[in-house]
């Protein structure tokens, strides 16, 4: 199956785009996606303990299985401050 | 109730004199600039950006919460994005109430509320350096590593 995956703030700039698309697995869950970015060693290591991740615009768990043709956003923590 | 995201100015004063009804005794304003410096360091200007339609909907639904969790009349909740200067305004929350106790108190609720959840990032750009805004954790509820997949994602 094939997702659309959005990046945000510290991600888009980490990937250098915005958006793109990925193959996966049929039956693939948010953790065991979130866990092949992790593992590919990307940016802070940080960030992957820290994200959320929303799927068709909706905040996610990591045992929601994907569908083909979801869009997955990985959000960095928002933009915060006291 | 208004509820909008915008690449232009906010202007706070029509949007506040805008909310204004017979009936409220209060109109509770939050409106959140853009500061000169972080801990010390001299900020030129903020980039703000959102996953837009998500944000959009995440706010409407926080501005209906508020309105039934507080009872309060009437609620408006505007955030700009793109590039912001010092003292510019990019979130403005407007809570109009009969008391100012329900005004003041759902006014907070909903700029701390937006501050966790609503998916909008800002890139702090300093005289010698920019970088993203450390926000603050996800609630338990929206952060992936909540719940049954805590060890999972180790």
């Amino acid at each position: 199956m094939r997702v659309r995956v959005l990046y945000f703030g510290a991600l888009k700039d980490l990937f250098g785009r915005g958006e793109e698309l990925l193959e996966l697995a049929d039956g693939t869950s948010v953790g065991e996606m979130v866990m092949k970015y992790r593992d590919r060693g990307l940016g802070e290591t940080g960030i992957w303990q820290s994200i959320a991740v929303a799927v068709n615009q909706e905040y996610a768990r990591g045992e929601d299985v994907l569908r083909d043709g979801d869009e997955v956003a990985l959000l960095p923590p928002v933009s915060g401050g006291v | 109730m208004i509820v909008e995201i915008t690449d232009a100015v906010i202007d706070t004063a029509m949007v506040t004199a805008g909310m204004k009804a017979g009936s409220d005794g209060a109109v509770c304003v939050f409106d959140g600039i853009v500061r000169d410096n972080t801990r010390g360091r001299r900020t030129l200007y903020l980039d703000y950006e959102a996953y837009r339609e998500m944000a959009l909907e995440q706010m409407r639904g926080l501005a209906a919460e508020a309105a039934t969790r507080f009872g309060v009349r009437d609620v408006a909740v505007v955030h700009r994005l793109g590039r912001l200067m010092v003292g510019e305004t990019s979130v403005l929350v407007v809570v109009a109430s009969a008391h100012r106790g329900a005004a003041f108190d759902a006014c907070r609720w909903l700029i701390d509320t937006l501050k966790k959840q609503v998916p909008i990032w800002k890139k702090e750009v300093f005289v010698d350096g920019a970088v993203w805004g450390a926000g603050e954790p996800f609630p338990a509820e929206m952060a992936l590593h909540a719940g049954d997949d805590v060890e999972m994602l180790g």
